[in-house]
């Protein structure tokens, strides 16, 4: 029953009754401190996901979804967290990627989230590159506290 | 992990073997733009076959690298982006405008083969 009602939401709508009721299949936690860990990082989501049957193409989509929500750990807030999970939400399975910082903050959410499809160094691509990439996308953002995005993929 | 620059007559080859963290990849583009010099090459290839994500960084890397050898005088082929990477790329917006690019190693060289100095120039004058 809960299972189906999560279903007649399309995904990309962020639904909180439902968003509380996700099973934790698996977790793991990566320590981003240096570009190094950006690598580190998006293998150990790569390989995660892989465990959920997701398409090469999917797992590549995933890897550099980590990949740059970890290099903006890096650069805007030094050191900072990437946690994984495998979640199953009533029919559906997928892979939850939290980016979690202390850093400065965003001043302007939704300007981070504009960014063109330049390549340039803005903040923008980042973010809007992500969201782009992945089914949900939540960010929250304090200045002087810290920077948590939480995207989620579902497997097709 | 340092990035293998090989000599080929008038061309210098970096395969890349494995995944690349940031410092690694602005060391490629450090040690290109030197050895372009070093060995006055006409062109260069990179060979990015083995990479499974080209992320914001690693595409603004190599576009960098390639309008830095193009300031040098030579010519620079990315070969080697494999379907996935390419997919991803294009739902990022991530479109290396300006950076040629051939299927693999072979197609690389014979498109530099073709560019040749004196043509690129010729070409370059007509305001290409």
């Amino acid at each position: 029953m809960d299972g189906e009602r999560a279903l007649t939401y399309p995904a990309g709508l962020s639904v909180s009754p439902s968003r509380g009721r996700d099973l934790v299949l698996a977790e793991a936690a990566v320590q981003i401190q240096g570009d190094t860990d950006i690598v580190g990082a998006r293998q150990k989501g790569r390989m995660l996901a892989a465990t959920l049957g997701f398409s090469s193409s999917e797992l590549t989509l995933i890897a550099t979804a980590i990949s740059e929500l970890a290099r903006n750990i890096v650069q805007y807030a030094k050191h900072g967290e990437i946690v994984l999970r495998l979640l199953e939400r009533g029919e559906q399975r997928g892979i939850m990627i939290r980016a979690k910082d202390e850093g400065p903050g965003i001043p302007d959410i939704r300007r981070a989230l504009q960014g063109g499809f330049s390549t340039s160094r803005s903040l923008g691509l980042g973010l809007a590159g992500v969201r782009r990439l992945m089914d949900e996308f939540e960010i929250e953002s304090r200045i002087g506290f810290g920077t948590t995005v939480t995207a989620r993929k579902w497997k097709r | 992990m340092e990035v293998p620059i090989l000599k080929q007559g008038p061309y210098l080859i970096a395969s890349i073997q494995s995944a690349l963290s940031d410092a690694d990849l602005l060391q490629l583009r450090d040690a290109i733009v030197q050895q372009v010099g070093m060995f006055r090459s006409r062109g260069v290839i990179v060979d990015v076959t083995a990479l499974d994500v080209m992320d914001s960084f690693a595409t603004r890397t190599l576009r960098d690298i390639t309008f830095m050898i193009r300031l040098r005088g030579a010519e620079t082929v990315i070969v080697g982006i494999q379907p996935d990477v390419a997919f991803t790329m294009v739902q990022l917006g991530l479109k290396l405008e300006g950076v040629p690019t051939a299927l693999d190693l072979e197609e690389g060289i014979a498109f530099l083969n073709k560019e040749g100095p004196v043509q690129g120039k010729e070409a370059s004058a007509r305001g290409r």
